[in-house]
Formats: C-alpha cells, sequence, structure tokens
C-alpha cells in the first residue's frame, strides 16, 4: 500500500472483471443468434485470468522479488467453447441450409446470468478494497496536523 | 534529557508498514478471486513485526519457537515480506485450484483497515501529547 501498489492490484482486478462482463454481455447478446452451418454457429466466449506479478505490468521492468507479495490479475486469453449448439428445423428461414436447418449458439443463460452477478460482486469488492485504501493512505497523509 | 523520537512513537510506525503489506497481500487475493489456480496468501504477522521492529525494542515481538521466521533484511535494510508470506489453508477448495474465499478475505481486509487506523491514532496522540510538552498545553 505505502508504494501505491494496491491501486495497480484493485485495477488490475477491476479490468478483468469488466472484461468478464464485457464477453457475458457478448454471450448474451448472441444467445439467439443463429447461423447456416454448425461451424459459424455463435460460440460461448470466457476469459480466461492468471496471476501476474504487479510489478511486471509496466512494460520493460524487470522482476523485483521484494514485490513477489502483489499478485496482480491479468487476461491472458479468451477461449471460445466447443460444445455444439443446437441445430432447429426453420425452412423458411433465409439463413438455412439445403436441408432446412439454422444452427444456434452454445450460450446457456443461465449460466450467463450466474456468471455476470459473480463478476459484479468481485468488481464490487475491488472497488471497495480501492477507496478503503485511498481513505486509509489520506488518513496516514494528515497525520501530525491535529 | 535527549528525546529519541523513535523510541517515543514506539511500535506503532513498523506497525503500520506491516498492514499497509498485508493489504497489499490482501488486496492480491481479491483482485484473484476468479483466478483458476490461484492460491490464497497471509502475512505471518508476528514475524513480520519482529523483523520491522528496531532491535532493542522492549515491545517487540520475539520469536519464541525454534521454528519461527527470524528477522532477514534486505540490502537496503528495507524488510521483504516475501519471506513472511504464508498459503491460506482452504475452507472450501475449488474445483479450479483457487483457494481464494471473499468473503473471508473481505472480513480480513476489514480488519486489518480498523488496526492501521487504530495504529494512526495512537500515533496521533503521541504527536497531540509531544505538542502539548512542547507548547506548555497553552
Amino acid at each position: 500500500m505505502a508504494d501505491f501498489n494496491i491501486f495497480n492490484i484493485a485495477g488490475s482486478g477491476m479490468s478483468a472483471e469488466s472484461v468478464r462482463l464485457n464477453t457475458v454481455a457478448s454471450n448474451l447478446a448472441n444467445a439467439d443468434s443463429v447461423s447456416g452451418s454448425p461451424n459459424t454457429a455463435y460460440k460461448a466466449r470466457y476469459p480466461v485470468f492468471q496471476a501476474i506479478q504487479s510489478s511486471l505490468m509496466s512494460p520493460g521492468a524487470a522482476p523485483d522479488p521484494t514485490q513477489a507479495a502483489d499478485a496482480a490479475v491479468q487476461v491472458s486469453g479468451i477461449v471460445q467453447t466447443t460444445a455444439p449448439g443446437t441445430a432447429n428445423y426453420q425452412p423458411g428461414n433465409p439463413l438455412a441450409d439445403a436441408n432446412g436447418y439454422v444452427y444456434s449458439s452454445n450460450v446457456n443463460v443461465v449460466e450467463q446470468m450466474a456468471d455476470m452477478i459473480s463478476a459484479s460482486r468481485s468488481y464490487q469488492n475491488d472497488v471497495q478494497v480501492l477507496e478503503t485504501s485511498k481513505s486509509l493512505m489520506l488518513d496516514t497523509l494528515k497525520l501530525g496536523q491535529i | 534529557m535527549p528525546l529519541n523520537l523513535n523510541a517515543y512513537l514506539g511500535i506503532e510506525p513498523d506497525a503500520l508498514k506491516v498492514y499497509s503489506q498485508r493489504a497489499d497481500v490482501l488486496a492480491a487475493n481479491l483482485a484473484n478471486a476468479d483466478t483458476p489456480g490461484y492460491q490464497a496468501r497471509d502475512i505471518d504477522f508476528r514475524a513480520a513485526l519482529a523483523a520491522a521492529g528496531s532491535p532493542g525494542d522492549p515491545l517487540r515481538p520475539t520469536t519464541t519457537n525454534p521454528g519461527d521466521v527470524t528477522a532477514a533484511a534486505t540490502a537496503d535494510g528495507s524488510v521483504s515480506t516475501e519471506q513472511f508470506l504464508k498459503y491460506r489453508v482452504p475452507l472450501a477448495p475449488a474445483l479450479d485450484g483457487n483457494t481464494v474465499d471473499s468473503q473471508m478475505e473481505e472480513s480480513q481486509f476489514a480488519q486489518n483497515t480498523v488496526r492501521y487506523q487504530a495504529a494512526l491514532t495512537f500515533l496521533e496522540n503521541r504527536f497531540s501529547e509531544l505538542t502539548t510538552a512542547i507548547t506548555g498545553g497553552q
């Protein structure tokens, strides 16, 4: 906290959770998307979180063993699930293939809603940490001023 | 009678240092609450405070067991928290290997905050005592 590293840590958590909220929004928005072939149908996306030493977040920084306590979080990538979506017989749909099928996304809406709540709670935790640390630092600055 | 300001302020400045380092570790746990495989950590407070305190301080905690971690300052005299980091024993392990319990980390963080504020208040009182002594209570 003394070297303002706590802001980097909580900030990295907030940005990672907001990426997660973004993927949830993308998945929910595309829950009803259909496609003409199973391969091009929308697949649910998930971010992959990874712990990283916060002093390494700035480019070109050298590892500092005294800072190893500060594990920030980074999004190392976005993965698409491979589960197949359902095939629906809709011969009237302009996207239907030769057999009259359209292929829907594999998004599970209920799972996405649960994921959204989990992400927003984690985000709130990070905000709380940030606010508390900020007020502690301000108190420390005012030390001895009566 | 010369006044040694460090001795007068006692253990509180050292305690503040360790509390702020602990806040870092707890913030890291909370930020990684959803990282697969991340294992929650915390500081061994007694050992860290013993290392941060100045030698000869009567209030300085000492090691009582042979297994306790002893002080080892880094080259620049600052104390590294890394050696006092311990992994938490998970209450409810998750399938993805993450051992962060957000609720517990949050409560530990709140506790750490209150202690930090208490140490600040003690320091504040020390300073106002000193001001009273200097001004003669006027």
